[in-house]
């Protein structure tokens, strides 16, 4: 049997597993609202935690180049880069799914002659992991560039425009030789 | 096959919190939530006690020998002080209705950010030291001693708490909880223990009158400028007034809007707007350069100081003669003077119930306080048709608004921006129902949060909000979002450049500056912040 086929068949409930082990990552009485709140609104978390996982999982089964599945990742990574997670912590999810999948197919693994097509899907969802990796690096950047740059940007541009900073300027010898 | 290592060998392995009791999990203070101490400088001016240098990464805090008694006398003073947080104590019955309505908790997931939970934090306190209960039962009746690790988990989450109210909304007891975060910061401070985003704005405010302690001449300098650069984009030269004794009116809006982008926008809507009525209507209007900050850091501090900020605003008005104040587009300003100004420095006898002399309505809710917001005063003229406004000039912004915390909730004001908005501008579109008015979620940087250092808390707690503007940007292609408090102003440019970057923040006023046709202007090419029209911009090059 096809790896893809069986991967199909069983889309709902690896998804769903992988969903319950990102849920789980919170605190209890977090995980239970984050799994059970289904207004999009009132619960970003699970509803985008939802989303990208069902959105990787369907790109990687569709064979889209993992480093392309960017724009699914992100909004999951994004929430996770400024919660109370450690860099491996906010990203380590994405390995989950491979415990996942052996799990799901532990019956038909050995039987269907599976394991060096899931092994190339193992490479595919690594490839996931690295680039969860670049797109947690990239919000702890903006994070870093927001608390540089935050009030001390507005306030300067504001009091500069009104000319109301004095600068050193270039040709400002004087300074310099004093 | 079976000597293949499996998978969770090399995978890290995926963190899993326990189930353990609330009690037992102590606070991790760390980087990117928490807020720098208050500088001891600041403390000082102002009379604080405890000033010292100190930081809540260290773990000694330099605190007074006796502080567990200063705790306990403070929170006896203040129960027997104040009935409401007396009730606010007893009458929760932990129902939970408010546990999932925070956005610090929605956006954290840490349970400690329930409301309901970071109220015990300090209720526990309480059953301890004031209740038969729980000094009978002890932990089983909910109850536990003051301790260094429980006094460090009231710092962490009680800064982690913007007074938004939002919380309150849902509880059907009425409970407030943002009072009792503000009753648990009082109970801080008689330590020493604030942030310095709140203590410096505080001692600015205090003696310079706004919370950058820029000075007179140069909060004038800043209007100048602004000056200057309308007389670029329309041709017409305002001339505001400033500390004129005698004036009708005086105006006070958040220093954010005299020295901070794009709030400076804001404050040129203003200023076109007065220049307006004063040709057209004889509307007279005074700035004043020592009452020039509306926000009140003192009601992030304790009840004395929101109420010897406020008084400053009072005596300005006093001092000036006027008949009554218009107030900016402020956050916190309007819930002091809303919920606490009457019976702090209230009424302001000496001056008169607004009536806008232009349209003859007498604004009766402000009868004590004698002040107005600014968008219920300009929806009136628009409503008695006392504007000349060209909303095509805003043609390039698809707008949504988002309700400040404390004029939705903390003065009800809900159609008023809504209604100038929608006269000024072609294209508005609100977001979802529950994210908006009453139920309407905070930038996350609130109540003196707005700091750098606590960026992370700040992102994830002003999430629920820019997931609701992504929406509204998403199905809408909405590229505006519109407020009207300064310290959403400074906050959510930031928010949106994380979640939402293809979004601008503006101020109502300076849609309305946009949108004003002021008598004998030139043709406008540009918009206030120099970019050019819709149609002009061929013009512009």
């Amino acid at each position: 049997m096809n790896l893809d086929k069986l991967l199909e068949s069983k889309k709902t409930t690896i998804v769903d597993k992988w969903f319950n082990s990102v849920i789980q990552t919170y605190a209890p009485d977090a995980a239970q609202f984050f799994k059970n709140q289904k207004d999009q609104f009132h619960n970003p978390v699970g509803t985008a935690a939802r989303k990208s996982l069902d959105a990787v999982f369907s790109g990687l089964m569709a064979g889209l180049d993992p480093a392309r599945l960017e724009p699914e990742l992100d909004p999951l990574i994004r929430i996770r880069a400024v919660q109370d997670f450690s860099p491996s912590r906010a990203v380590s999810f994405l390995f989950d799914l491979k415990d996942i999948l052996r799990s799901s197919l532990k019956k038909e693994l050995p039987k269907e002659n599976l394991e060096a097509q899931l092994l190339a899907f193992e490479r595919k969802i690594d490839q996931v992991g690295l680039l969860g990796f670049e797109i947690y690096t990239r919000c702890r950047e903006k994070i870093l560039e927001l608390k540089v740059s935050t009030e001390r940007n507005k306030i300067y541009r504001a009091f500069s425009r009104a000319g109301l900073i004095a600068e050193v300027l270039e040709d400002d010898q004087d300074l310099e030789a004093s | 096959m079976s000597d293949l290592p499996k998978p969770e060998d090399f995978a890290p392995k995926t963190y899993r919190p326990g189930s353990t009791d609330w009690m037992d999990v102590p606070a991790e203070i760390r980087k990117g939530i928490a807020c720098y101490a208050g500088n001891p400088k600041s403390l000082e001016a102002v009379g604080l006690p405890n000033p010292r240098t100190w930081s809540c990464f260290d773990e000694d805090w330099q605190l007074p020998e006796n502080w567990q008694q200063i705790i306990h006398e403070g929170f006896k003073e203040r129960l027997e002080k104040f009935r409401s947080f007396k009730v606010f104590m007893d009458i929760c019955v932990r129902c939970g209705a408010c546990a999932d309505k925070c956005h610090f908790f929605i956006g954290t997931g840490d349970p400690k950010n329930m409301p309901v939970l970071r109220a015990e934090l300090i209720r526990s306190v309480y059953r301890n030291d004031f209740t038969k209960v729980g000094k009978i039962l002890g932990r089983l009746g909910g109850a536990r001693p003051m301790t260094i690790d429980v006094l460090k988990e009231w710092w962490s989450y009680l800064f982690q708490c913007t007074e938004c109210r939002r919380c309150s909304v849902f509880c059907p007891y009425g409970i407030d909880t943002a009072e009792i975060t503000m009753m648990g910061r009082e109970l801080l401070n008689l330590l020493g223990l604030n942030i310095d985003w709140i203590a410096t704005p505080v001692a600015n405010c205090n003696r310079t009158g706004n919370h950058l302690g820029i000075q007179p001449h140069a909060f004038k300098d800043m209007l100048d400028f602004f000056v200057d650069d309308i007389e670029e984009i329309t041709g017409i030269h305002v001339d505001p007034q400033y500390n004129k004794v005698g004036a009708d009116i005086l105006f006070i809006t958040p220093s954010g809007d005299v020295f901070a982008d794009p709030g400076t926008y804001t404050c040129m809507g203003y200023l076109l707007l007065f220049h307006f009525l004063k040709e057209k209507y004889g509307l007279d209007v005074t700035w004043s350069t020592y009452a020039s900050e509306g926000g009140n850091f003192g009601s992030f501090t304790s009840h004395e100081m929101m109420k010897r900020l406020n008084a400053k605003m009072y005596r300005e008005a006093q001092r000036l003669g006027v008949k009554w104040i218009i107030g900016g587009e402020c956050g916190h300003m309007w819930r002091v003077i809303t919920q606490y100004m009457d019976t702090m420095n209230g009424p302001a006898d000496f001056m008169e119930t607004p009536v806008n002399p232009i349209t003859g309505t007498r604004f009766e809710h402000a009868k004590s306080t004698k002040m107005i917001h600014i968008t219920e005063f300009t929806a009136d003229l628009i409503k008695h048709g006392k504007l000349d406004l060209d909303p095509g000039r805003n043609d390039n912004l698809r707008v949504t608004f988002h309700d400040s915390c404390n004029p939705s909730r903390g003065m009800g004001l809900l159609e008023e921006p809504r209604y100038v908005i929608k006269n000024v501008c072609n294209e508005f579109y609100d977001m979802p129902a529950n994210t908006i008015r009453e139920q309407t979620f905070c930038c996350g940087s609130g109540s003196g949060l707005n700091a750098g250092e606590d960026m992370e808390l700040r992102m994830a707690g002003g999430m629920p909000r820019a997931n609701a503007v992504k929406y509204v940007h998403e199905k809408h292609d909405v590229n505006t979002l519109a407020t009207i408090c300064a310290i959403d102003r400074a906050a959510l440019p930031d928010l949106m450049s994380y979640w939402v970057p293809e979004v601008e923040v503006y101020g109502v006023h300076e849609m309305v500056g946009n949108a004003l046709i002021m008598p004998n202007e030139q043709e406008r090419t540009t918009d206030l912040r120099g970019e050019p029209l819709p149609g002009m911009e061929e013009a512009d090059e």
